[in-house]
């Protein structure tokens, strides 16, 4: 450790021992980190409380039930076909965009991630109200394989940003060739970036609710929604809710198989060096059509079905009035929910990263479990918790809903800190502390800086989330409160597509600021090309 | 890196801190509206047939009225779950079978008898728990140009033959269709009934909708050919779309089938309400002559069934309908319903 020979030096230093001690961590970091790990599984155990309830016969009848297995099919095959569909088209579009002369790849950059903005209900709204083919299985891949790709999108984005060009040199100098190049370091080394993408991608699928039941589509998440409506039965929804976290533990569990041992680290902007990018040559009509195709359909469909639906039936639209107020609402609730999961994630992204002893490690991959459990589950939970332990306080109050968010959102928050955190150089740090710095000072002249751009990317990604999410705001929504996203579906449920099109509109407005603030973001971070472009 | 850096850095997270403080408060505060006297109303049944009568009633007696939407066996269980605490006055749904399992909970106060006065007896609770406000009639929904009317069923357990295997839209989730599962299990017995349902899973293959918005949807865009819904989804639908738009037709069962059901829509009060008078008032006005006036005016297509109004749309008279003779307390609550379904394995 390069700190430690230094750090006796100067005599002002309160704490002269700035030792080698990097596994172990602090205790508020762990402190603060257990908290949240606590808070973020106490829906875990409120379906296990629940279905523990029923009975282990009746968890045993209904988990073996026929209907599972095709719960099971329909869940497992759709998950794995939309993973890898994003896995190829995040990655091949994020290195388009971080790595080739591309024309417009600010555009790009903007464009391709703002799919992410749409709700995936209304995309699945859209596409379903222009082609009955659009249903069931193959209508379930189009659907979620335009909504989440960015969620590959931006980790690898971030991650080639980051990625030390000098490695590509000297592989190519070692004789190389381009492709393998590619395959071996550049997607070697957003190898991480890559499959963090992809275990939110299969997470996100596990959970979906909205998109599947307007498709048609039957997995574990739409039964269990079916559960909880139709037979009064909370201890039937739990159990099957308790067979989506086992396999969303699957998908956790494989990750770190998957991903294997090393870290790519750089010195952030001192070792930046501007090297040109690759040149697309013949193949940039090609690849400009392709992207084109790709946006019109991710995008242009729901926009463009959004639009035609408001004017093309016969009902006027809403006054402005209510579109504003349930505007105003999504904005502050998803505003709020967002800081919170952003802070929430600090601790725990610290602790895993700089302390990677088995517990951090541990702990930060505890919380992914979160993701698993469908919005519903984590909506009851709370609000099972205020109505029986905590007196009714804060029942059906938008404190609730924005706990939630954070709770339900905290993974995305994590995946946004820790990126920056890992590429944030320890040894900076070591410096400022073996320099006479305190850890505050440390804290907020050194690491924060360097964290600051995952921090706000963060926070975007939480928003936009919370914006979009529909099932928790369904159970959680204040009464007489709402959102654009439970107005949508109210008109929709009724057929009543004309009023229900302003709704869409205006979620993908909102959501499309953070979208565009996000590419923004990763296009103002230090690039392997410089200012080249 | 400037000095001024860290100290903007540390104002930024002041501000954010401050923020997301106001943020909260805001939030907290946004959802406990005016002190004025108001009823918290848990509605299961559709947001616009409910928002126009909330209005109505708003004006017309200075009482605001928040509304919490939701599908009524959710909002049934939720009542359940709060208790004494719970926060709702008044429970509004599409179907009679929630408000029984609320009755037989013990969950509702008396209502008014001048308001049970207003609606025929038989649409009402027999214990007078509750209030019938409007009615359903369950039909079939079809797609000439995939089935002719002459090839659909009379009764509803021809839905099982296997000659239909492929053309059947099921939404086992959906309320609406517990009643009819109810009807067959008393007229034929259960036995039969499952075996029935398991037919019905068969042909309906992967036509396996959420609900009647859906089956109504589908069979009118020609993805699959008929099935069962209430009938007002289908003039709803109508009114939604454009008439243009509409390529397909409602066809009755045979008179007294067991799925051909009369279902009635109504209202209570909870006995936990802390504004019995409000919310008294409210169930009043639903069944007042204004308030069937909306009913029957708005898109809302169920029959009015109190205070002698009668539906202006163009649908058959509610006089004319030729039901099956199931009574409200023997549609129950649904349980039996609900778990034949299970059984069926098709929830």
């Amino acid at each position: 450790m390069i700190a430690t020979g230094v750090a006796a030096e100067p005599p002002a230093v309160a704490d002269p021992v700035v030792p080698a001690r990097r596994r172990l961590p602090p205790l508020f970091l762990l402190g603060a980190s257990g908290a949240v790990a606590v808070v973020l599984l106490a829906p875990l155990l409120f379906l296990l409380i629940e279905a523990s309830g029923s009975g282990a016969g009746t968890i045993a009848h209904l988990i073996w039930r026929p209907l599972t297995a095709t719960l099971l099919w329909n869940t497992v095959r759709l998950t794995v076909v939309v993973t890898a569909l994003c896995a190829v088209i995040g990655t091949l579009t994020a290195w388009l965009v971080e790595c080739t002369d591309l024309p417009g790849r600010r555009i790009w950059a903007v464009l391709l991630v703002i799919p992410f903005a749409i709700p995936d209900f209304v995309i699945s709204f859209g596409w379903a109200s222009i082609s009955t083919w659009v249903q069931g299985f193959q209508g379930a891949v189009l659907v979620m394989t335009l909504a989440v790709y960015p969620l590959v999108y931006l980790p690898v984005a971030a991650s080639l940003r980051g990625a030390d060009p000098g490695l590509e040199d000297a592989a190519r100098s070692l004789g190389l060739g381009r492709v393998r190049t590619f395959l071996r370091v550049t997607v070697g080394q957003a190898r991480g970036a890559i499959l963090g993408g992809c275990v939110l991608v299969a997470l996100v699928i596990l959970a979906e609710y909205g998109a599947f039941e307007i498709l048609g589509y039957q997995t574990f998440t739409t039964e269990i929604f079916t559960e909880f409506q139709v037979s009064f039965n909370v201890p039937t929804a739990c159990a099957l809710s308790l067979v989506l976290v086992v396999l969303g533990g699957v998908v956790l569990g494989a990750e770190p198989v998957a991903r294997g041992k090393g870290r790519a680290v750089r010195t952030g902007a001192q070792a930046q060096r501007a090297i040109r990018r690759h040149r697309l040559g013949r193949a940039t009509l090609p690849v400009l059509a392709a992207l084109a195709l790709l946006v019109a359909l991710a995008l242009g469909v729901p926009v463009g079905t959004s639009v035609y639906w408001m004017f093309a039936s016969g009902v006027p639209f809403l006054t402005g009035v209510s579109v504003l107020d349930a505007g105003w609402h999504t904005a502050l609730y998803s505003g709020v929910a967002a800081a919170l999961a952003t802070l929430l994630a600090l601790p725990v992204a610290l602790l895993a990263v700089r302390h990677s002893g088995r517990g951090g490690r541990l702990l930060e991959r505890s919380t992914y479990l979160v993701l698993a459990m469908p919005g519903i589950v984590i909506a009851l939970a709370i609000s099972y918790f205020a109505e029986r332990y905590a007196g009714g306080f804060g029942y059906q109050s938008a404190p609730l809903l924005i706990a939630a968010y954070a709770i339900l959102f905290f993974p995305l928050a994590l995946v946004g800190v820790r990126a920056s955190v890992a590429h944030a150089p320890v040894a900076l740090e070591e410096a400022a502390r073996s320099l006479g710095r305190r850890p505050d000072e440390v804290f907020l002249r050194v690491t924060l800086p360097l964290i600051g751009p995952g921090l706000a990317a963060a926070f975007c990604l939480v928003f936009l989330a919370c914006a979009t999410e529909l099932t928790a705001t369904l159970v959680l929504v204040p009464t007489g409160v709402q959102t654009l996203a439970t107005q949508f579906w109210a008109y929709q449920q009724n057929l009543s597509y004309g009023q229900a099109a302003p709704f869409a509109l205006v979620i993908i407005a909102i959501a499309a600021v953070p979208s565009y603030v996000l590419a923004r973001h990763f296009d103002r971070l230090p690039s392997r090309a410089g200012s080249a472009s | 890196m400037t000095a001024a850096q860290p100290r903007a850095l540390r104002a930024g997270w002041g501000a954010l801190a401050v923020a997301m403080a106001a943020g909260w408060l805001l939030a907290g505060c946004s959802a406990s509206s005016g002190s004025g006297q108001s009823i918290t109303l848990y509605n299961g049944q559709h947001a616009q047939t409910t928002e126009s009568l909330v209005s109505a009633f708003e004006k017309a007696t200075g009482i605001t009225v928040n509304v919490r939407s939701d599908d009524e066996d959710t909002l049934a269980d939720e009542v359940v779950s709060e208790g004494s605490r719970s926060p709702a006055d008044v429970i509004y749904t599409e179907n009679s079978p929630a408000l029984e399992y609320l009755q037989g909970n013990g969950l509702l106060a008396s209502v008014d008898p001048s308001t049970l006065a207003a609606t025929p007896n038989r649409y009402d609770s027999a214990q007078g728990d509750w209030v019938g406000v409007s009615a359903r009639v369950s039909v079939l929904i079809y797609n000439p140009s995939l089935i002719a009317e002459s090839q659909l069923p009379t009764s509803i357990l021809q839905l099982a033959d296997p000659r239909y295997q492929g053309d059947l839209a099921l939404a086992p989730g959906e309320t609406d269709f517990q009643p009819i599962v109810t009807s067959v299990a008393r007229t034929y017995g259960s036995a039969a009934a499952l075996t029935w349902l398991e037919g019905l899973k068969a042909n309906a293959g992967s036509h396996i909708y959420p609900d009647d918005e859906t089956i109504a949807d589908e069979v009118n865009r020609g993805v699959v050919a008929f099935g069962v819904v209430n009938q007002y989804y289908w003039y709803r639908m109508g009114a939604e779309l454009g008439s243009s738009n509409v390529h397909s037709k409602i066809a009755y069962f045979a008179p007294q089938d067991p799925g051909y059901v009369l279902d009635v829509s109504g209202a209570a009060v909870l006995r936990s309400s802390t504004h019995q008078a409000d919310a008294q008032k409210f169930l009043a006005f639903l069944v007042s002559k204004p308030g069937q006036e909306i009913t029957a005016h708005s898109d809302s297509f169920e029959y009015p069934i109190a205070s002698g109004v009668s539906t202006a749309q163009p649908e058959t008279p509610l006089g004319e309908l030729q039901p099956n003779s199931i009574t409200i307390p023997e549609l129950g609550d649904g349980s039996t319903a609900v778990s034949l379904m299970q059984k069926a394995g098709l929830l």
